[in-house]
């Protein structure tokens, strides 16, 4: 009995000091364990020119303009907003499906002495909802969410939301 | 056919030829003669209930759930995909718990459930990484970054491997046990930084989806399939373990036996 209460204590002792010294190394690299730097990190500490980093945010609404280049490859110019902070960025390359405006985007590039962030590299980043597309034309004529502007309203409001209640009711007896 | 394998394990091991360990061996076996009789009730029940849930689960949400409204047919991807990743991280935290088990109180048991558990949650994981980069690739627009997320689950499915390969690489199976189950306690420290990581650090990969403080960010349309195909998916997890560890448990019994009865030759 006591070598096995000895045994128990030991291993907890082991666990304590193993998960603080993890959670001591994150700790410390929590600057390189960032997947992107928002436009707001990036404002208050600009990096070291030359040096490629990842910039991430939304994609500001009405900034996108599309073109190509004269190499015949398409460009694109949008700029990537966190609300209080927005980057230009410029891109020649295919955009991923779904690039859009309002989109969460991870783009790696450089950034410029003119401020403009030269993209390599453009990632579209998914939110954390999933929603039919009834649902999501339902909310977009209801005038309660436009893409373009962002992430959709609170999920308590449309997770539940039968798109086809008004004209049929209970669509299907899931 | 369970007959024969439901009755007692005490008798031919105890009778004849005891050995130094037979008596240690006679103690650890009885437990797992109790399991034996106990998993060969359960078995059927549990493979018939994932395969019922499963014949429920992936129709509906491979066919008969609606897309989503960006992703298009690509989310049903998601179907097969989380499931993997919860019982990757869930099957993982069974590892660390049956490991400081069989550390404490030297369960044997435990140890060979340990054993037999890896294989399959390396499957998962290896599911789970896989299905990922699938949906990375016409989603994000890249088959892998590496991200926290990414990054940490590809740690979980090498912690996984290197388990399983650990456990075998002994003669001595006590010993491969006890190396495996510390190998499995120290990668336990991983656990949170996959759950977490989307969290603590910005990724590519979006935050938990069905597990938010507030509502689950998926319509129920998408989330009920997604609900039953977990539930069924842990149920064939569950019986594929416990079917590997009946197997695991027999195998024993029969060297034992064999050695028995080799030692008996010997001295008569």
């Amino acid at each position: 009995m006591t070598r096995k209460r000895r045994r128990l204590w030991l291993l907890l002792l082991c666990g304590l000091g193993l998960g603080s010294a993890t959670a001591l190394t994150l700790t410390a690299f929590q600057d390189n364990l960032v997947f992107f730097r928002s436009p707001s990190d990036i404002a208050r500490e600009i990096p070291p020119a030359g040096r490629a980093f990842r910039l991430g945010g939304l994609v500001e609404p009405g900034s996108v303009a599309k073109a190509t280049g004269p190499d015949g490859k398409p460009e694109a110019r949008f700029r990537v907003t966190d609300g209080p902070n927005a980057i230009p960025v410029t891109y020649a390359g295919v955009l991923p499906d779904l690039f859009r405006e309002g989109q969460g985007v991870v783009t790696l590039g450089k950034l410029g002495p003119d401020g403009v962030f030269r993209a390599s590299e453009v990632l579209a980043r998914h939110d954390e909802t999933y929603m039919p597309p009834e649902v999501a034309d339902a909310l977009k004529r209801s005038g309660h969410w436009n893409p373009a502007q962002g992430a959709p309203p609170p999920a308590a409001t449309w997770n539940t939301l039968d798109p086809a209640r008004p004209p049929t009711p209970g669509r299907s007896g899931s | 056919m369970e007959t024969a394998d439901t009755r007692p394990l005490g008798p031919p091991l105890a009778g004849p030829a005891p050995a130094p360990r037979a008596g240690g061996s006679l103690h650890r076996f009885a437990n797992p003669g109790r399991f034996l009789r106990l998993a060969a009730k359960v078995q059927p029940w549990l493979t018939g209930a994932a395969l019922l849930v499963l014949a429920i689960g992936l129709p509906w949400a491979l066919v008969f759930s609606p897309p989503d409204w960006q992703q298009g047919e690509t989310v049903r991807i998601l179907y097969i995909h989380v499931p993997m990743a919860w019982l990757a991280m869930g099957g993982y935290a069974g590892l660390a718990i049956g490991s400081a088990m069989a550390l404490i109180w030297r369960h044997p048991l435990a140890d060979l459930a340990c054993r037999e558990l890896s294989p399959v949650g390396a499957l998962v994981t290896a599911l789970c990484l896989a299905t990922g980069s699938l949906w990375g690739k016409p989603m994000w627009g890249t088959w892998w970054v590496w991200d926290a997320r990414l990054t940490s689950v590809l740690v979980l499915f090498f912690l996984w491997l290197g388990h399983a390969a650990l456990v075998r690489a002994f003669d001595d199976a006590e010993r491969g046990a006890r190396m495996g189950a510390i190998l499995a306690l120290i990668g336990a420290v991983n656990l949170p930084v996959v759950k977490f990581s989307v969290d603590w650090w910005n990724t590519l990969h979006q935050p938990a989806s069905v597990t938010r403080i507030n509502a689950p960010g998926l319509h129920v349309d998408i989330l009920y399939p997604l609900l039953v195909c977990a539930l069924g998916f842990t149920l064939a997890f569950a019986a594929l373990v416990l079917a590997r560890t009946r197997a695991a448990v027999m195998e024993r019994r029969i060297r034992a036996l064999q050695l028995a009865a080799a030692r008996r030759a010997e001295a008569a």
